[in-house]
């Protein structure tokens, strides 16, 4: 480690990894940071990800791919099931990844472009000069040090510091995340070619539970919950409960927890010298809590705009401002979406969910386009259309460019 | 400190943290520290997937 860099990279997850790989081959010198002594460990995931998403950022390598599915099985309260094809199951399912080998890869790729990459180090603060970021302050096992950097990238997770630090109110309210609870079973005897997904408010209140493949005989067995609807019983709590009636035979090798953030976008992701990625900017997916490509995603932007911003000698918002808009506009108009879909989501009695599971019975997915699909629901639904009618104004403003 | 959290049950996953209105909290590698900034209001305890902290007020 120097005293001094280009970029520094806080947090060794994919949105990091991603961004300290892209800035690295453009040929800064990149430090990225890390606080564990383990990147990827622990996990706080369910660990689908698409896999045309995917391969935009790494090739697939079998030593991190537990799982290749086939489609999804998504049961509503009263058991009523509807299969969808994996092409039109939507962003999340695919790949099941070992995140902790996945990360590890990703982090292992920055590496090879140049980045110093170091763990068991952890930011305590910003070192900010006539308003301006202009490095960060580390804790490197038990030793302080200050590192300088022209500009530096937050990627720091749910639990981000870096962006309050620089005056960007991150923090999230009950009601914009997601908690969860999830365990690593073997003996669950599912099918491993499909994702699982169970909906209702008495199992998991305003949110799902899941069920992906592991390989073998193993599954990641999560539930997550509403901040707002936890208190009394935590997402622990509702997924012994799950799991006890559903996998009474099965073996828990792995607890993982976490949280999600589901606020949708933020106002603000850039300060003079900083920007935010992934989690820490909150820009994961709120309906599905997907964050992984998000977070690649906005990492490889935040990568190629730190080369232009020092190219350029200029770290201000003005220049950064080039991140914001370039995120907003690909990953920020799905992030939109998504939480409109979400909004009217947490809003439906297991009632309305089993009638819109019904009036999908009988469709064949394997087929069908995701319109088919939507006027299927539409047809059975009318209120469905009526409580959705913002996201086919944002559509429409979105294809038209009014 | 007007918050306990469990160390044996806590998974140091860091959503206490991210919800902390005051920002609190910090997730030092594999546990929770609070600071003098603490409020007592109790969110973290709410939302944690664990439920390994206990507000006193």
């Amino acid at each position: 480690m120097k005293d001094q860099y280009d970029v520094v990279v806080i947090g060794a997850g994919p949105g990091g990894s991603i961004a300290a790989k892209t800035a690295a081959k453009k040929g800064l010198s990149v430090l990225m940071i890390e606080k564990r002594q383990e990147i990827g460990d622990p996990v706080r995931c369910a660990e689908g990800v698409s896999k045309v998403w995917l391969r935009k950022h790494i090739e697939p390598d079998h030593r991190w791919i537990c799982a290749d599915v086939k489609g999804s099985r998504i049961f509503s309260p009263d058991g009523t099931m509807i299969e969808m094809a994996e092409e039109i199951s939507g962003g999340e399912v695919g790949y099941v990844l070992e995140r902790k080998l996945f990360d590890r890869a990703l982090a292992y790729e920055s590496a090879k472009a140049g980045a110093d990459v170091v763990v068991k180090t952890r930011a305590t603060g910003l070192i900010t000069e006539n308003g301006f970021v202009r490095g960060v302050k580390l804790m490197h096992l038990g030793e302080e040090k200050e590192v300088r950097s022209k500009l530096v990238i937050g990627a720091d997770g749910i639990e981000s510091k870096v962006g309050r630090w620089a005056g960007i109110d991150t923090s999230l309210k009950p009601a914009d995340i997601e908690t969860c609870a999830q365990f690593l079973m073997s003996g669950t005897g599912i099918d491993q070619d499909y994702c699982y997904f169970y909906l209702g408010n008495e199992m998991a209140p305003s949110g799902y539970i899941w069920v992906f493949p592991k390989g073998e005989g193993l599954a990641n067995v999560g539930i997550g919950i509403l901040g707002s609807k936890s208190g009394k019983k935590h997402a622990i709590d509702y997924l012994k409960e799950f799991v006890e009636q559903k996998f009474p035979d099965a073996d828990i090798l792995e607890i993982d927890v976490g949280a999600v953030p589901v606020s949708g976008s933020i106002e603000r992701t850039i300060a003079n010298g900083l920007m935010l990625v992934g989690d820490a900017a909150r820009q994961s997916d709120p309906i599905t809590g997907g964050g992984i490509i998000n977070a690649m995603e906005a990492g490889r932007i935040a990568g190629e705009v730190a080369f232009e911003a020092i190219s350029r000698n200029d770290m201000s918002t003005a220049m950064l401002e080039t991140y914001e808009k370039r995120w907003r506009q690909t990953l920020g108009m799905e992030i939109d979406n998504s939480l409109i879909v979400k909004d009217v989501f947490i809003g439906f009695t297991d009632k309305e969910i089993n009638s819109l599971a019904h009036s999908l019975e009988n469709v064949n997915f394997s087929s069908m386009s995701l319109i088919d699909l939507l006027y299927a629901l539409f047809r059975a639904n009318k209120k469905l259309l009526w409580d959705l009618r913002v996201l086919f104004k944002n559509v429409v403003k979105h294809e038209t460019g009014l | 400190m007007a918050i306990k959290v469990n160390k044996f049950k806590c998974g140091y996953c860091g959503a206490c943290v991210g919800v902390c209105p005051t920002g609190a909290l910090e997730l030092v590698e594999t546990w929770i520290e609070v600071d003098e900034n603490c409020t007592s209001c109790g969110i973290c305890a709410r939302i944690c997937p664990m439920g390994a902290i206990e507000v006193s007020r």
